[in-house]
């Protein structure tokens, strides 16, 4: 079916269902191709979009920044980032404003080069992401590991997405009525870890037409009171997902409780390094102490990553809090939800 | 020269500054003005000047479709070219970091001579200072050009008004792209577009003289200078995404890093604001010449929403197109 097809047929459902829908797009790269698309803008007047806590550097709390600022300041410390981690304010400053050594990489691998390049150096790559990322930085532990590279460390904020969504929905105050389910993560995961959801939820794909397939699925779903768990994302994402990464990623990780910024510490929602590879974990081999964080009282970051509340209700959006000086997260990175919202002009406009 | 790397000596004025000159610059850059070897050229000009500078650091400095070199002059000729200027003179000045292959440099050099002399601009003034290792990332080079204004022409935002198409020379992105590309171990068979525009600009501007302004796409890409037009002219743009001509692999590196393909770079693609009734004359004039073979027109100006950019999506939904976030930072996810 073509974009329009599909559109008609999310009219035709969403004038059965007489109610207001709300759909949460659990990913932020699903949040960034729908703003990118104009999907919000072509759907029925009572078919909501909500963004959800699939943004990773978003969800990422203070403290993790705080450390990592922390560490900057050891002069025998090179910290390797994902760029985007970069501009994410912690509870007083960013990354960018540390003086310290900060080298953006773009693949965890990367940060092999540069613990060889610097053997003097104590290389500390932030470990950040969900399930999509996670095998990869697994991988690099295990190089690390045969090559005896000692000097390089991982400082840990892995998140699992299933557990996570299964806090914010048993929130009554959440109202959402489906979900569009993160297609990197479900590459890696399989739709079988989000079959325990109650709710209509589907495994999306990026393109504007896959978008509004999924869409098109769960209001029909909607429709029909059906609470199933779908997948129209096929031709990457399969039931089981990918069993070698999954091999990867248990090898060296073990699932922990976890703190996620806007929903708060979560059971079982994170990974750590495992004792055997515990040598690469910085806060065993380096331990510090930071003082406890106190977020921003006027950000409403967290109630943006559960979907209560949408980015122009914060009276900072917009005004203090722009992408290139925010005051959180969700601005901060480009895939983050206020700054889509800032960059493409929110949902409605006229030309 | 004996030296295979350049050292501080080649900055400070002596005998190997002199042989660098001798040796690499004069024979490369050869004009009546530079080869008089005054403090200051002397240069002859018929009309009104354009002037413009701009200074170069890419890294790698060697990379698919261009080096630093050829960016040096394509840059500043473009900049000249879009002012509706013919380019004449070129200062060039060039910063070195200690221990820079001398090769590489005369590498540079062959490609800012030849690209040089395709515009027919001459090289008649410049500078060399070498730094301490570590205080600079190889090369950096500085140009200033001056251009003659074409007779008759005015560009600027000021004559933009509603009604009026918008055309675009090429593919868009392919720059960005494959610098990207070459720095992050994509493998692609993407190509800078880096190339000198001032021939195709005096062909557009025989055909109609009253284009009203034209624009580089360089840096922020399409979105910064349709915002940078709109704000200026204070008129609104609705262009239209599927008419917006960017290669499959362009689209495909953006996927994989993140990136919306409105914000890359290009180095040898401009941007035309010209009245309806003679677009179709100008793209035919465009799409002879090399560098505009891939011309269209891409969206108009609009009455309302002034001071914004539109574009229609490819699900027929309209979305603001706003300035770039600045840096190009790849998602993680």
């Amino acid at each position: 079916m073509s974009a329009e097809e599909f559109l008609k047929s999310i009219r035709d459902s969403a004038s059965k269902i007489s109610r207001k829908i709300r759909l949460m797009e659990v990913c932020g790269t699903h949040t960034v191709s729908i703003f990118r698309a104009g999907i919000r803008q072509l759907l029925p007047k009572n078919i909501e979009l909500v963004s959800g806590p699939g943004c990773p550097v978003c969800v990422t709390s203070d403290d993790f920044l705080d450390k990592a600022i922390e560490y900057s300041k050891n002069p025998n410390i090179i910290i390797a980032t994902f760029g985007d981690m970069l501009r994410v304010p912690g509870s007083k400053s960013t990354l960018r404003e540390s003086t310290g050594d900060i080298r953006a990489i773009y693949s965890p691998l990367d940060s092999i080069r540069i613990a060889q390049e610097n053997p003097s150096k104590t290389v500390i790559f932030l470990a950040v992401g969900f399930e999509t990322t996670a095998p990869t930085a697994a991988a690099t532990i295990l190089e690390a590991n045969r090559l005896k590279l000692e000097n390089l460390k991982f400082l840990s904020a892995q998140k699992l997405v299933p557990p996570a969504l299964k806090i914010l929905l048993s929130d009554p105050a959440a109202q959402i009525d489906g979900l569009l389910l993160p297609g990197h993560v479900a590459v890696v995961t399989g739709v079988k870890a989000f079959e325990f959801l109650q709710i209509p939820s589907v495994v999306a794909g990026f393109k504007p037409d896959e978008i509004l397939r999924a869409i098109d699925w769960l209001l029909s779903r909607i429709a029909e009171n059906r609470s199933e768990v779908g997948n129209c994302y096929e031709s990457v994402v399969h039931r089981d997902g990918n069993p070698q990464a999954q091999k990867i990623l248990d090898s060296v990780y073990e699932v922990a409780d976890s703190n996620w910024r806007g929903l708060g510490l979560i059971p079982k929602s994170g990974l750590k390094i495992r004792q055997e590879f515990e040598r690469f974990d910085v806060e065993k081999i380096i331990p510090i102490q930071i003082p406890e964080s106190r977020p921003n009282p006027n950000c409403r970051c967290g109630e943006v990553l559960r979907g209560s509340i949408i980015p122009t209700d914060c009276k900072l959006f917009g005004k203090i809090c722009k992408p290139e000086h925010a005051t959180g997260p969700c601005m901060a990175s480009v895939e983050g939800t206020c700054s889509a919202w800032f960059r493409y002009g929110g949902s409605h406009f006229e030309f | 020269m004996n030296s295979e790397t350049i050292t501080m000596a080649h900055g400070s004025g002596g005998l190997a500054s002199q042989n660098l000159l001798r040796e690499l610059i004069l024979p490369n850059f050869s004009n009546p003005a530079l080869d008089e070897l005054n403090d200051g050229a002397i240069l002859n000009v018929k009309s009104k000047i354009a002037v413009s500078t701009d200074s170069f650091i890419i890294r790698p400095i060697f990379f698919p479709g261009g080096n630093i070199g050829k960016l040096s002059i394509c840059g500043t000729v473009n900049d000249l070219a879009v002012s509706g200027a013919i380019p004449k003179y070129l200062t060039a000045s060039v910063i070195l970091e200690e221990g820079f292959p001398i090769d590489d440099l005369k590498t540079i050099v062959a490609s800012m001579s030849k690209v040089a002399r395709e515009v027919g601009i001459q090289i008649v003034t410049g500078d060399t200072k070498v730094v301490e290792r570590g205080s600079a990332d190889g090369i950096f080079i500085n140009t200033t050009g001056i251009g003659e204004v074409i007779d008759g022409v005015n560009l600027s935002p000021r004559n933009v008004q509603a009604g009026m198409k918008i055309l675009v020379s090429g593919f868009l992105g392919d720059h960005s792209a494959a610098i990207l590309s070459s720095r992050h171990g994509l493998e692609t068979n993407l190509e800078s577009d880096c190339a000198p525009l001032s021939k195709l600009t005096q062909e557009m501007l025989a055909t109609e003289k009253n284009i009203a302004a034209m624009r580089d796409i360089t840096r922020g890409g399409l979105a910064e200078v349709l915002n940078e037009i709109a704000t200026e002219s204070n008129v609104g743009i609705l262009i239209d995404e599927e008419k917006i001509p960017i290669r499959d692999e362009v689209r495909g590196v953006c996927e994989i890093l993140g990136f919306d393909p409105l914000n890359l770079a290009n180095e040898g693609k401009l941007i035309a604001f010209v009245p309806s009734e003679s677009a179709e004359k100008i793209l035919d004039t465009m799409r002879k010449n090399p560098f505009g073979k891939n011309a269209c027109e891409i969206g108009e100006v609009v009455t309302n929403s002034r001071g914004r950019v539109g574009m229609k999506t490819s699900i027929g939904s309209i979305r603001v197109v706003d300035f770039p976030p600045g840096e190009l930072v790849p998602r993680i996810c």
